[in-house]
C-alpha cells in the first residue's frame, strides 16, 4: 500500500522554482531518505508535504486520499507528523507540556486520553526526566529529542524529519538513530531529510537525491551513493 | 489611622483598576494585541447591563450574569471576523483598527444612550458597610477586590492547569508551529478575546454601580488599565492586580493630601515605576 504520493508537484517563488515537477511515492512502512544540497528544495519539499505551503501544480496523495487541497492541521489529524530543521519548541511551555499540546490537538483528544501515551514516548525519546522542565533550558540533543517526541505525541503515520541529526556530536547522533530506528520498527513511515549520510544510511530503505528542486535519483542508498551524477551533483566530486 | 485607611481604601479600589486591566493583559499576553478600543468596551458592557436591568427588571448583580455570555460572543466574533485580520508582523494595524472600533463605539453609545450620565440602580448592598477596627470599610470596595482577585485567581487556573490555557501560551508562543500541531490560532485567539469581554462585564458591572458612566468615559478607563498592566509588567496577571493597587493608592493618598491631586498622583506613580523599572514590576523573562 502507498502511504504518501506525489505526482507532477511544482513550487515556485516568483522567478524561483524551488520544487519541479516532483514525482515519488512511499510504500507503507518504508524509511526513505531525501538528499541533496543546500538550497535544493527540500526543506520546501516538506513543507509541501505538509500543507504549511500550496503547491502550484501538480497532486499530493497520503493513504490514497487527495490531500493537495486540504489544510496543515487536517494533514495533522489525518496521520502526517513533521519535526523541524530548527527545533521550535513552545519554549515556555513544559517538555511534557509541549507534548500535550501535540497529542490533545494532534488528535483530537481529551488530556486524559493522552496523558499515559505522552509519558511513554518521553520515556522512548530517553526525555523523560526533563519532563517538568521549560523546554526553553534544554540543550540541542534535547531539543532535537523534544522535536521527534512531539510529532509522536500526534502519532503519525508517516514522520518527517528534517535534518534531525545535524549540529549533535557522534555519541549523541547514534543515540538519536537508536530512537528512530525503534520508531520505524513499530511501522511508522519514515521520510527522513539529513546531511549526514551515515545517520541516514543506517535507516534509510531508499534514498531520494534533489537537486535545483528536481529529483535526479531515487532507488536503493547504495545505488544512489555509486551513481556518478549524485556523486558529481551532491559531493562535488570530480569523476 | 486616617492614613491606614486611605491606604486600604486604596488598595480596595486598585481592584476596580485590576479589574479594567486584566482583560486588557489577557488579550495582550495571548496575541500581542493592543485593544484601544477595551475602554469602550468596558463603557459598553456597562450600558449593556444597564438596559439588562431597565427592560427585564433584574438586579444589575443577576444583570451582569445575563450579560457575559453575549458579551463572551461579541468578543468572539470581533476577534474572529475583525481583528484576527489586523494580527501580522506590523503592529499598526491592530493599532487603527481598535482606535477607530473606540471612535465608533463612543459614537453609537452617544446615538443609542445620549450624552446624559447614567448609573445602574442601587440598593442596600451597594451602600452597605462593615467595621473593622476603627476603620469602616463599603462591601462594594470589598466585592470589587474580591472580584478582582478571583478573577486573577482564576485566569491562573485558566492558563497553567487547563487544556485551553496551554493552547493560549502554546498559541502566544509560536502561532505557526501551534497550528501544525492542529491548533487553529484564529479560534484560540477569538477564545481570548471572548473571555476578555467577559472579565469586562465584570469589570463593567463595578463602573456603574460605584460611579456614574456616559459614553465618552472609555478612554480614561484604558488609560488606568494600561498603566495598570505596564506596572506590573507585560503579561503578568499577579503583577496586573500588583499595578492596579498602586494606582489605586497613589490616587487615594494623592486626593487625601489634596482633592486636586488624585488623578495626578496615579499618573506620576506611573510614571516614577516606568522611570525605575521600565519593563514593570514583574516582567515576563521572554518579552
Amino acid at each position: 500500500m502507498t502511504m504518501l504520493a506525489l505526482n507532477n508537484v511544482s513550487k515556485s517563488f516568483g522567478a524561483l522554482t524551488v520544487t519541479d515537477n516532483v514525482s515519488f511515492d512511499v510504500p507503507k512502512g518504508q524509511a526513505l531518505g531525501i538528499i541533496g544540497p543546500n538550497g535544493a528544495g527540500k526543506s520546501t519539499l516538506f513543507n509541501l508535504i505538509t500543507g504549511n505551503i500550496r503547491s502550484d501544480h501538480g497532486s499530493i496523495h497520503f493513504e490514497d486520499r487527495n490531500v493537495t487541497k486540504v489544510s496543515a492541521m487536517e494533514r495533522c489529524l489525518t496521520g502526517i507528523g513533521r519535526s523541524f530543521q530548527i527545533p521550535q519548541p513552545f519554549e515556555k511551555l513544559t517538555v511534557y507540556e509541549n507534548l500535550l499540546v501535540a497529542a490533545t490537538h494532534g488528535r483530537n483528544l481529551s488530556e486524559s486520553d493522552v496523558r499515559d501515551d505522552c509519558a511513554d514516548v518521553l520515556e522512548r525519546t530517553e526525555l523523560i526526566k526533563r519532563a517538568n522542565t521549560p523546554a526553553g533550558q534544554l540543550s540541542l540533543l534535547e531539543r532535537k529529542r523534544l522535536e521527534l517526541s512531539r510529532a509522536m505525541a500526534t502519532q503519525p503515520k508517516l514522520l518527517l524529519l528534517d535534518e534531525i541529526a545535524g549540529g549533535l556530536t557522534e555519541g549523541e547522533c547514534q543515540a538519536l538513530i537508536r530512537t528512530i530506528k525503534e520508531i520505524h520498527a513499530q511501522g511508522v513511515t519514515i521520510i527522513w531529510i539529513e546531511h549526514v549520510l551515515h545517520a541516514l544510511t543506517s535507516v534509510a530503505e531508499r534514498l531520494l537525491v534533489l537537486d535545483f528542486g528536481k529529483v535526479i535519483g531515487i532507488g536503493e542508498p547504495d545505488e544512489i551513493m555509486a551513481s556518478k551524477e549524485v556523486q558529481e551533483i551532491y559531493l562535488g566530486i570530480e569523476v | 489611622m486616617i492614613w491606614v485607611d486611605t491606604i486600604i481604601q486604596g488598595i480596595l479600589l486598585g481592584g476596580l483598576y485590576a479589574l479594567f486591566a486584566a482583560g486588557l493583559s489577557l488579550v495582550f499576553g495571548v496575541m500581542r494585541l493592543v485593544n484601544l478600543a477595551h475602554g469602550d468596551l468596558i463603557v459598553m458592557g456597562a450600558y449593556l447591563i444597564l438596559v439588562l436591568v431597565t427592560l427585564l427588571g433584574l438586579s444589575p448583580f443577576v444583570a451582569v450574569f445575563v450579560a457575559m455570555p453575549l458579551m463572551f460572543g461579541l468578543g468572539w466574533a470581533l476577534q474572529r471576523f475583525l481583528l484576527n485580520r489586523t494580527l501580522g508582523d506590523d503592529i499598526l494595524p491592530p493599532l487603527l483598527v481598535t482606535f477607530g472600533l473606540s471612535i465608533a463605539l463612543q459614537n453609537a453609545l452617544l446615538e443609542g444612550f445620549s450624552a446624559d450620565s447614567q448609573r445602574l440602580p442601587t440598593n442596600a448592598l451597594t451602600t452597605a458597610s462593615v467595621e473593622i477596627g476603627s476603620i469602616t470599610l463599603g462591601v462594594m470596595p470589598l466585592l470589587t477586590f474580591a472580584s478582582a482577585v478571583l478573577v486573577i485567581v482564576g485566569l491562573n487556573q485558566l492558563f497553567y492547569r487547563t487544556e485551553i490555557g496551554r493552547a493560549f501560551r502554546a498559541t502566544s508562543d509560536d502561532a505557526t508551529t501551534a497550528s501544525l500541531m492542529g491548533i487553529k490560532p484564529a479560534n484560540i485567539f477569538a477564545t481570548a478575546t471572548g473571555i476578555a469581554l467577559v472579565i469586562v462585564t465584570i469589570a463593567a458591572l463595578y463602573l456603574g454601580l460605584r460611579a456614574n458612566f456616559d459614553p465618552n468615559i472609555g478612554p480614561a478607563r484604558l488609560i488606568y488599565a494600561f498603566e495598570a498592566v505596564i506596572i506590573g509588567g507585560l503579561g503578568s496577571l499577579w503583577g496586573t492586580l500588583f499595578g492596579g493597587i498602586i494606582i489605586g493608592v497613589a490616587q487615594t493618598v494623592g486626593a487625601a493630601i489634596n482633592p486636586e491631586w488624585q488623578i495626578l498622583a496615579g499618573h506620576l506613580a506611573f510614571l516614577i515605576v516606568l522611570l525605575v523599572r521600565p519593563r514593570g514590576l514583574f516582567p515576563r523573562a521572554n518579552d
